[in-house]
């Protein structure tokens, strides 16, 4: 299997290096009407197939390696180091991801992926898919050049091969690491598919703004991928890394929110390009620099520029990816040298209060907080070349310098929906204005009587209740902002139809899901950011628990059944049983435990977690104390965290509603379809060409 | 004159008032220095927050911290002084210092630019856009209006 694994990585090369060179050679003669034997088209389609192929030969490569992890085949090096006998099945399938080879053959494979649907559905656009197909075999390359000469899957251990592999790092022992990588890599990969689109469009001088339109759903969808294997791993961190946080603002985890955030700008400002025929260089550079960042990402991942608690990922391979970089820049900057002209915009910002400029500032402020992730992410590195020595830049920087850009974000969240396009009038202004802030002055109210001070920052050194009060605040402005665009149309359709206002709202969704299925992600964004602020009011206790000991935390009282020991094939494991109380009455018993993984020799933690849309009591196994040898547990009692997840299926749901064809949009569609059947059998046969 | 003087002292009794209300106890500040500073070990955790099994610097670290407030080292010294025997990277955030300020400043300092050179940009091209010409407000044009008006409520 490693032969055929190899072989197939061989073949996937050649067939991608084959649709690059002869996809290139077809555009350009197409480009310039050269003469050849073979008419570009069909060698454009011979290159097209070969794409093809290429995914066919990356998924038997894929299959290959996963083939020998089930078989436990520890001459694969890869196997030996990432997966053991007693790994059950799901964590076998995820050592695909687990280290380096298996997540760039990943990568591969998904980027074959996308390619294979791109290249079945040529015939929305053949000419540019043609160059967005060449443009990706271009990327298809790199990759497998790496896992065929640099980061080798299927390489073989020398000498006598052991009984048994060295078994899966025991952090990514939990099920969400089966779903996150991949999640992750559909995101930053997929980004591969618009910036393909948009490079093609440019060096081809693509009339109009269709590439736009074809590459919609394709942005958000990736853009979905991207945001939900986000999350994933932060819900990962929480419930595995036993810290009592879902962010750390790790480097790993700042390479996957900078593309995230530049892509966001992007799906916002394309539609001034759609609407209004502006910001098109803007446009194009958001694309360059998404797609760059998901490789600088990957770069920060493998390099070991950074150091970062993902180091199980570090390797040498890093210079391949700055040459990767700086080609794929290099490609960027020279097309749009050419051809910049084709992208002079058709219209200017004509107010500073208009939808358009709301656009604007979204964009800058995203783009600020990108800046702020890669310079607080990059700053160790310049301190080290400029004063010599390495700083960290952890939580407290990006608290200080991110978290207000957030809320200015969330801010804008809110008011951007309210204006008009062009220019909007103090009198609409101040209409669409009045609830929203009354709603924002009523939660401050509530907030300040509830006992959140923002105050308190001139009085303590936390800026957890000033950052909570405004992002409360906010929120409800932007709640009251969505509820009136929402309500305000419904009602007119309610009251010309007769319908209930519930129907009148699905309604109002279906004619126009790409606006109203925005205003459901803004809204889930708003649910994040309540439960983000959440975090400024953590409470954390650490106790020596002996038997029928109890610990109290909030409204909550643990005592402890019993404290025991065990073991199976794959782990060893220590474990404390608590009955969980609230108000005298028993509500659940939670088991926090702490394995230790045989085959890695590596500790684990498993966090044991009561969520209530209130709080979550988030309770860690922190060890035994030697001399007692009765368990150490540490309680965090973390406000509002299940808002955030419930929050993230609210941006699923609402970009689900927005990925759907409108209403009115799909009816006329069937209807031209119907029209097109009805006309194609009243005319005579024709003969074919 | 001397009503200002008054209220200079009102003032300055408010802020001093202010400043010091609710200092923080020994138990918020080792929480709060805890968060300052990352765990030496290598784990890349914040020291309060490192919790993994058999780290051999947390809980020293954690120790020499309360050892610190206990003899009454205000923050800045505490910090110094960890700094000075764990070196620059135990500090989870870089202090206001020399080239240090810059991780602090360039962020906000690129988002005002923004904003600002977005303005002017904006002012220029809406000064450049020539004055359209008054629309026609026909009866016919003025009917559509008011029932756009009424039937949307916009």
């Amino acid at each position: 299997m490693p032969t055929f694994g190899s072989f197939s990585l061989l073949l996937a090369l050649a067939l991608s290096g084959y649709t690059l060179l002869a996809g290139a050679v077809a555009l350009r003669q197409l480009a310039t009407g050269a003469r050849a034997r073979v008419t570009p088209e069909k060698l454009a389609e011979t290159a097209r197939r070969a794409g093809i192929g290429s995914f066919v030969a990356t998924t038997a490569a894929a299959f290959a390696l996963v083939w020998a992890a089930f078989n436990n085949d520890f001459s694969v090096a890869y196997i030996l180091h990432h997966s053991n006998r007693a790994l059950p099945g799901p964590y076998k399938f995820a050592a695909l991801w687990s280290g380096q080879e298996g997540s760039l053959l990943l990568w591969a494979w998904l980027l074959a992926a996308y390619g294979f649907v791109l290249r079945l559905r040529h015939k929305v656009d053949v000419k540019l898919t043609a160059y967005a197909s060449t443009i990706l075999a271009g990327i298809q390359v790199f990759f497998l050049l790496l896992l065929n000469f640099a980061a080798m899957p299927f390489s073989l251990v020398g000498g006598t091969v052991p009984q048994d592999g060295f078994g899966l790092n025991p952090l990514l022992q939990y099920p969400e690491m089966v779903i996150h990588p991949p999640m992750l890599y559909l995101g930053y990969v997929g980004f591969a598919v618009p910036f393909a689109f948009a490079l093609g469009a440019l060096m081809m001088r693509y009339p109009g703004e269709k590439w736009i339109h074809i590459t919609r759903r394709w942005t958000m969808v990736t853009w979905l991928f991207l945001t939900c294997g986000i999350f994933l791993g932060a819900h990962w961190a929480y419930s595995v890394l036993g810290w009592g946080g879902y962010w750390g603002w790790d480097p790993v985890e700042n390479a996957s929110l900078m593309p995230w955030l530049t892509g966001t700008a992007f799906l916002h400002s394309v539609m001034m390009q759609e609407k209004r025929g502006m910001m098109k260089t803007w446009n194009v550079w958001l694309i360059f620099s998404t797609f760059m960042l998901a490789i600088f990402g990957t770069l920060l991942t493998r390099s070991g520029l950074v150091s970062s608690v993902h180091a199980f990922a570090q390797s040498s391979i890093g210079s391949w990816f700055w040459a990767f970089l700086i080609i794929v820049l290099s490609v960027c900057l020279f097309t749009f040298i050419l051809q910049r002209d084709h992208l002079k915009a058709d219209n200017k910002l004509e107010s500073l209060v208009s939808r358009e400029s709301s656009f604007l500032f979204n964009n800058l402020v995203l783009l600020a907080a990108c800046f702020t992730v890669l310079w607080g992410t990059l700053f160790p590195v310049l301190s080290e070349y400029v004063q010599g020595n390495r700083v960290t830049v952890g939580a407290p920087f990006y608290n200080r310098v991110a978290v207000p850009i957030g809320l200015f974000l969330l801010f804008l969240t809110g008011i951007g929906p309210l204006l008009a396009w062009r220019s909007s009038s103090f009198k609409s202004i101040r209409k669409n204005f009045v609830l929203p802030c009354i709603a924002g002055l009523v939660a401050a109210v509530v907030v300040i009587v509830c006992g959140v001070h923002p105050w308190e920052i001139f009085t303590t050194d936390g800026q957890g209740s000033f950052y909570a009060f405004f992002a409360f605040v906010l929120a409800a402005m932007v709640v009251t902002a969505i509820s009136a665009e929402f309500l305000r149309g419904a009602g007119v359709i309610s009251r010309h139809t007769g319908q209930g206002l519930l129907a009148s709202m699905v309604q109002l969704t279906r004619r126009n899901t790409r606006r109203y299925g925005g205003y459901i992600v803004h809204f889930g964004v708003v649910v994040i950011f309540i439960g983000i602020a959440g975090s400024a009011f953590n409470q954390s206790k650490e106790q020596e628990l002996g038997f029928k000991e109890s610990l109290n935390i909030g409204p909550y009282r643990l005592e402890c059944q019993s404290y025991s020991q065990d073991s199976n094939a794959n782990y060893d494991t220590e474990f404390a049983l608590l009955d969980v109380y609230r108000g005298g009455k028993k509500i659940t018993q939670l088991a926090p435990e702490k394995r230790f993984y045989i085959a890695s020799q590596q500790p684990s933690t498993m966090v044991a977690n009561h969520s209530t849309l209130a709080w979550d009591l988030y309770v860690i196994y922190a060890g035994k104390n030697p001399d007692t040898g009765q368990p150490i547990i540490k309680v965090f009692l973390n406000p509002l965290v299940a808002w955030i997840w419930i929050g993230v299926a609210i941006i699923v749901f609402g970009t689900g509603v927005a990925l759907f064809p409108n209403m009115t949009a799909a009816l006329a569609a069937s209807r031209n379809r119907v029209q097109s059947a009805a006309v194609a059998d009243a005319l005579p046969a024709r003969g074919g060409d | 004159m001397r009503r200002i003087s008054v209220i200079s002292r009102v003032l300055m009794v408010v802020l001093v008032a202010v400043l010091t209300m609710g200092a923080a106890d020994n138990a918020t500040r080792y929480n709060e220095l805890g968060h300052k500073m990352m765990c030496a070990c290598g784990c890349g955790q914040i020291l309060i927050e490192c919790n993994h099994l058999g780290c051999p610097d947390s809980d020293r670290m954690l120790g020499e911290l309360r050892t610190s407030l206990s003899q009454g080292g205000n923050d800045e010294s505490i910090l110094a002084a960890f700094q000075e025997k764990y070196g620059p990277t135990i500090l989870a955030a870089p202090m206001l210092t020399k080239f240090n300020i810059l991780a602090w400043i360039m962020p906000p300092i690129l988002l005002l630019l923004g904003i600002a050179g977005t303005m002017v940009l904006v002012r220029r091209w809406r000064l450049r856009t020539a004055a359209l010409p008054p629309v026609q407000r026909s009866v016919q044009f003025q009917g559509i209006r008011d029932r756009i008006h009424r039937e949307t409520e916009l």
